[in-house]
């Protein structure tokens, strides 16, 4: 009840709680975005620029071409052997 | 496996490219800033197709010295191959002109000196699809595809560089010194070069293999 009545003055803080505010507010922000930060992680596919995403679809659509060469090729080398055979 | 070598090297050039051609360092230049990156994969175009082409002429010399349809196959579908890097080598040429120069097309000797070319080599094309005659087409084609290279060549390496240019290579004789190709840079180019070189040759011996084919299963139902 005394406590209640007792309005504290401007500047009557406790030089304890301004210690602990001071050792607080730093890292408010810190706190502020630890769970938004959480599922955005350091990784490199999700770096700003996300050029490796980039990167990674070309070398995606580069392989898959020349994965199809590689398949034709071979195709090719089974047929002239069919037709190298029947003569 | 031990023959086709060449072509697992092409692979490991080429995705080694993709990659490091986006991801390597490279001089920071008003303009062009990071499009200086189209140097790997709009240069070698011009580079394979002219290896492409020589290889084409090597087979049409051949061809007259000792005429065989497979020489002249050989020769056809290198040709097409150079023709096909050409047309891309203009596509990219102009995108990236678009972005740098401010226009698709700018009327400059090295530009309009590669249309030209194209242009004639597409009458190369025309002309063979005008013959019946299987060696008649094979004869003429071939002294075409001498003629075509022979003024090709000029309109593509030497008269761009008798007069002002803004295509670097061009204007004097610049060579690579205008490209102030950075070690950073060749350590990606000169792979690129040949990688995309080589796959110039893979595709024109896939499709001379076809039509070797083709010939084949052709002659087994006429006999």
């Amino acid at each position: 009840m005394k406590s209640k009545l007792r309005s504290p003055a401007p500047g009557a803080l406790g030089p304890k709680v301004l210690l602990l505010l001071a050792l607080l507010l730093p890292v408010w922000p810190a706190l502020a975005q630890a769970p938004g930060a959480q599922p955005e992680m350091a990784e490199v596919l999700r770096q700003s620029g996300k050029i490796y995403v980039v990167v990674a679809v070309i070398a995606v659509v580069l392989a898959g071409l020349l994965l199809f060469l590689i398949s034709l090729d071979r195709k090719l080398s089974r047929l002239e052997k069919e037709i190298g055979e029947e003569r | 496996m031990k023959r086709n070598w060449w072509k697992a090297l092409t692979v490991v050039l080429l995705l080694y490219v993709a990659v490091a051609g986006l991801l390597m360092p490279v001089p920071r230049l008003a303009i062009l800033n990071e499009s200086i990156r189209n140097l790997y994969f709009h240069v070698p175009m011009w580079f394979g197709m002219t290896a492409i082409l020589v290889a084409s002429v090597y087979y049409s010399v051949r061809y007259l010295r000792t005429p065989t349809p497979a020489l002249d196959i050989k020769a056809h579908e290198a040709a097409r191959t150079g023709i096909l890097m050409g047309c891309v080598g203009l596509a990219t040429g102009s995108i990236w002109a678009r972005f740098t120069w401010g226009a698709w097309w700018t009327n400059d000797p090295k530009l309009n000196g590669a249309a030209i070319a194209m242009l004639i080599y597409g009458a190369y094309l025309v002309l063979r699809s005008s013959f019946t005659d299987e060696q008649q087409r094979a004869r003429v084609s071939a002294i075409y595809n001498i003629f075509a290279f022979a003024v090709a060549m000029p309109l593509f390496y030497i008269l761009p560089r008798l007069t002002d240019s803004l295509h670097p290579g061009a204007g004097g004789n610049p060579a690579f010194a205008r490209y102030d190709l950075d070690s950073d840079m060749r350590l990606v180019f000169y792979p690129a070069v040949i990688g995309w070189t080589l796959l110039a040759f893979w595709v024109a011996q896939l499709a001379t293999r076809i039509s070797v084919l083709k010939l084949k299963v052709y002659e087994k139902q006429i006999a």
